[in-house]
């Protein structure tokens, strides 16, 4: 057993903490988000230049070959300074359908535009209803001479109004909520029928809805087998859910810290409030949750080659640990703030809110104990 | 024993159905917990009640009030938390209001009470600063004695909707000397448009506008607006916090709360059946139901002691614990229901082309997640829920 992280691995964590310090201050983050673009271009080719977007690639197709670890320990830096860059959705979500499902031609195409910054993607999955069941599709693939027809309207897409491309999932045969018949395609954002509407996330992101209207798609867009494609967008989505939890004990790690640090200078009563034993114990509660969540977040991470069963069980896992952490976390950092945690103004709100909003993306608490329990 | 209201008092409960229904303004709808408000919103019901002579429910008849028993007044506050109704704002109605007519002089009654009454004078509270949160006592803004003015300096803080106030009322140090902080302070009426007295908004983590920096420079204010004695005014502040109780558990919004949120699960879906047939989800909200009935009842019991001639207690700060905690978890359960829409940031998706609708999701999800931000507030606010919890172990166990 080791626990240990190998020199390159701290070295890729110094070096990507330093830039994070560096280029996200609160300030110029602040700038960014509200900013017209709503994240910053020149972040994404510094990070492939420093090879991070390659990171989980092969060497052949011009990756570093690293895994799952590595990953996680990126995310984990990207969630101290809150970044909006779509890290999650590009490398770890199209990245992944890619490598695992991809075929020749279309790892070529996409995967070194992926590593060198020249495409962004957004993963589509989620509908106005169906919540966090990714067989539950109204969207549509349908079979033509040429390829294939997508209608449907996909809700909440993160990271889409950056997006050259999309990964987008769609039933090409089956019942809505069959376990068969659902497929994943690579779709150009441009493609004709495509209509988007942008927005800003109440956690500094941007998202779209994407609606589809008779979009042709050629047969090579399609990735892996067609209509049995749930079983690889589990895989990917638990990817991305270890990744979204090293993300989220970043952001843990930082808002404990903060408050910790806040009871400390702040004097009430003629004394610091941190000599408050009620606080005391909430801030050694909360620390208690952080280690439970980065726990949770080694185990999701380290299993995501295992067996199908373990894989989602682990994943599950932390999907309900971390999220009941994020959440405590979250709150007690505000309320510890007293009335400057709920300004805009203070850094320790934007953390609770995208921790609060950490909990939902890629199915909730109560839909992974669910899931947790079906594995038993 | 008896939890059932009398005849009397469900004929009131029609009466005030019937008021509300014919009178309250349509247009403000159905607003949920918060909504951008115009002043005009926030005063609309407000005048009409004062023309109605129900506007200050609780103050003594002599000074408008309506004779209610705390019975009546809890229905009175249940039927317009029915329709979601706009109340009107406590900083006059039950705070200063009652502090003027309580120790305030002739001259003072006269002047201020009619604007409470009629909604037609907007008041702030100036109590906290920067340094001077839960700990009140160790304010420092001061007001020195010049000739027959005082001449107020210092920086308040949190002051809520302060950016529409016409009148603020301030607590000032007027003796620096005093042996404890809590002596050698005053209770101050400020006009809001007296040269000096600066109001800057700061946005909270929901995107909106609801409390205000007040910076207080050189700010000349005539004697004759000080209440009662000089160096007295924390007897005053304390008698405001005591009194500001009705309405402190909330339960009665909660409750058209809980009635939304049920709605809002029984359209919203998981595995194909509504979410409300979920018994996870089920479970969580009949177990806020099950904490919500307590509280009632609590509060009822509350109520009643009042009604036999009872002073408010320390009791109140369970009320005020429990029932934001209740109405924080339902804001929580609210965003849960909603889901993936609950992402979207109000502000960048509505009304960019001038319509009202909301064009992202269902229209109930438009608010779940600001409004869950917002409610953070209301364990900091009034007394944070540490402090409350504070007073129930000193008052009332002892400690
Ligand atoms: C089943 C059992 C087996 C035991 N076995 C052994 C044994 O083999 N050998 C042995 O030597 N002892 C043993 N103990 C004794 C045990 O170590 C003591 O009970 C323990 O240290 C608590 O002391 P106390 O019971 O006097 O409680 P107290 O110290 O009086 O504490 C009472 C309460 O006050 C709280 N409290 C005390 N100080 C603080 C503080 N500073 N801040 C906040 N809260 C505080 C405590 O947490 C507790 O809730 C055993 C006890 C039990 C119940
Ligand atoms: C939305 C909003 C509206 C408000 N409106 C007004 C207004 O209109 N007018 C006005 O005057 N004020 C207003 N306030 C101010 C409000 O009353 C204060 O925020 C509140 O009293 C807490 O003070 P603080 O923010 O300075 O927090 P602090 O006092 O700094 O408290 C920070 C944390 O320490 C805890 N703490 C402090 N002392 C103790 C203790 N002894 N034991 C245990 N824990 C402790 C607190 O509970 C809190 O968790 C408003 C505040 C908010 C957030």
């Amino acid at each position: 057993m080791d626990f240990n992280f190998t020199e390159e691995q701290d070295m890729v964590r110094d070096g990507l903490s330093r830039l994070v310090r560096e280029l996200y201050d609160w300030e110029t983050r602040r700038k960014a988000i509200e900013s017209e673009a709503g994240w910053r271009p020149e972040i994404w080719a510094q990070l492939a230049e420093l090879g991070i977007l390659g990171m989980p690639f092969s060497e052949e197709v011009g990756g570093f070959g690293g895994g799952a670890i590595d990953r996680m320990i990126v995310m984990e830096e990207f969630g101290k300074g809150l970044v909006v860059e779509p890290f999650v959705p590009t490398v770890v979500c199209a990245g992944g359908f890619l490598k695992h499902a991809g075929s020749e031609a279309q790892r070529e195409e996409h995967l070194s535009a992926i590593i060198d910054g020249s495409r962004v993607f957004a993963f589509a999955y989620a509908e106005p209803r169906g919540r966090y069941d990714y067989a539950d599709l109204e969207t549509t693939a349908k079979k033509d001479s040429d390829g294939y027809v997508l209608n449907g309207h996909k809700a909440v897409v993160i990271g889409a109004p950056w997006a050259s491309h999309l990964v987008v999932t769609a039933r090409t045969g089956g019942d809505r909520r069959d376990r068969e018949g659902v497929s994943v395609f690579i779709v150009d954002k441009s493609a004709d029928g495509i209509v988007t509407r942008d927005y800003e996330t109440v956690d500094g992101r941007r998202a779209s809805e994407v609606y589809f209207e008779n979009v042709s798609v050629p047969a090579d867009a399609l990735i892996g087998e067609e209509g049995a494609a749930l079983p690889l967008i589990e895989q990917v989505t638990d990817e991305a859910i270890a990744a979204h939890c090293a993300e989220a004990c970043g952001a843990m790690k930082v808002a404990h810290a903060m408050t910790l640090e806040y009871s400390k200078q702040r004097k009430q009563f003629g004394v610091p409030i941190g000599k408050f034993q009620v606080l005391q114990h909430r801030m050694v509660d909360m620390y208690t949750a952080y280690e439970t969540a980065v726990s949770l977040t080694y185990l999701a991470t380290i299993k995501l080659d295992a067996g199908e069963k373990e894989r989602k069980r682990a994943a599950s896992s932390a999907k309900v640990g971390v999220g009941q952490s994020a959440r405590f976390i979250g709150q007690e950092a505000v309320q510890i703030h007293g009335g400057n945690g709920v300004t805009d103004e203070y850094a320790i709100g934007h953390y609770f809110k995208r921790l609060t909003i950490f909990e939902n993306e890629f199915g909730n608490v109560d839909h992974h104990l669910k899931r947790h329990v079906s594995l038993a | 024993m008896n939890l059932d209201f009398t005849p009397e008092e469900q004929a009131f409960r029609e009466e005030v159905r019937a008021f509300i229904e014919e009178n309250y303004p349509k247009h403000l709808g159905d607003v949920g917990l918060r909504e951008d408000l115009s002043r005009e919103d926030f005063l609309a019901w407000h005048k009409i009640l004062g023309e109605k002579g129900w506007s200050v429910p609780a103050w003594p008849e002599q000074y408008g009030g309506t004779g209610w028993t705390p019975t009546q007044r809890y229905i009175w506050s249940e039927e317009n938390a029915r329709v979601n109704a706009v109340m009107p704002l406590p900083f006059g109605v039950s705070m200063v209001g009652p502090v003027i007519y309580t120790f305030g002089n002739e001259e003072q009654k006269a002047r201020h009470l009619p604007g409470i009454r009629s909604g037609e004078v907007w008041w702030c509270q100036g109590y906290s600063e920067p340094g001077a949160g839960s700990d009140l006592a160790s304010l420092k803004t001061t007001a020195v004695r010049d000739g027959d003015h005082y001449v107020i300096n210092g920086q308040k803080t949190w002051t809520t909707l302060a950016q529409y106030a016409d009148w603020g009322f301030f607590l000032c140090r007027t003796d620096t000397d005093a042996a404890k902080p809590q002596e050698g302070i005053s209770f101050i009426l400020v006009d809001m448009k007296s040269p000096g007295v600066e109001v800057k908004p700061i946005k909270l983590l929901d995107g909106g506008y609801e409390v205000n920096e007040t910076w207080l420079t050189d700010v000349r204010v005539p004697v004759e607006n000080l209440v009662g004695e000089e160096n007295k005014g924390w007897t005053y502040a304390k008698f405001l916090l005591a009194h500001e109780r009705s309405g402190i558990a909330g339960v009665a919004r909660s409750k058209r709360g809980v009635e939304k949120l049920r709605e809002i699960a029984a359209n919203e879906t998981l595995d194909g059946a509504p979410l409300i047939e979920d018994m996870d989800f089920a479970r969580k909200v009949s177990q806020l139901e099950i904490d919500l009935a307590a509280l009632e009842i609590t509060e009822l019991r509350t109520l009643a002691g009042e009604q036999a001639g009872k002073g408010p207690g320390p009791e109140s700060s369970i009320l005020k614990i429990k029932g934001t905690e209740i109405q924080q978890r339902l804001t929580e359960l609210t965003l849960e229901a909603v889901g993936s829409y609950a992402a979207p940031y109000y502000h960048s998706v509505a009304n960019d082309d001038g319509s009202n609708e909301y064009p992202v999701g269902p229209d109930y999800s438009a608010h779940a997640a600001e409004t869950y931000f917002n409610m953070r507030k209301t364990s900091i606010y009034g007394g944070s829920n540490e402090i409350q919890r504070n007073i129930i172990s000193k008052m009332i166990l002892g400690l």
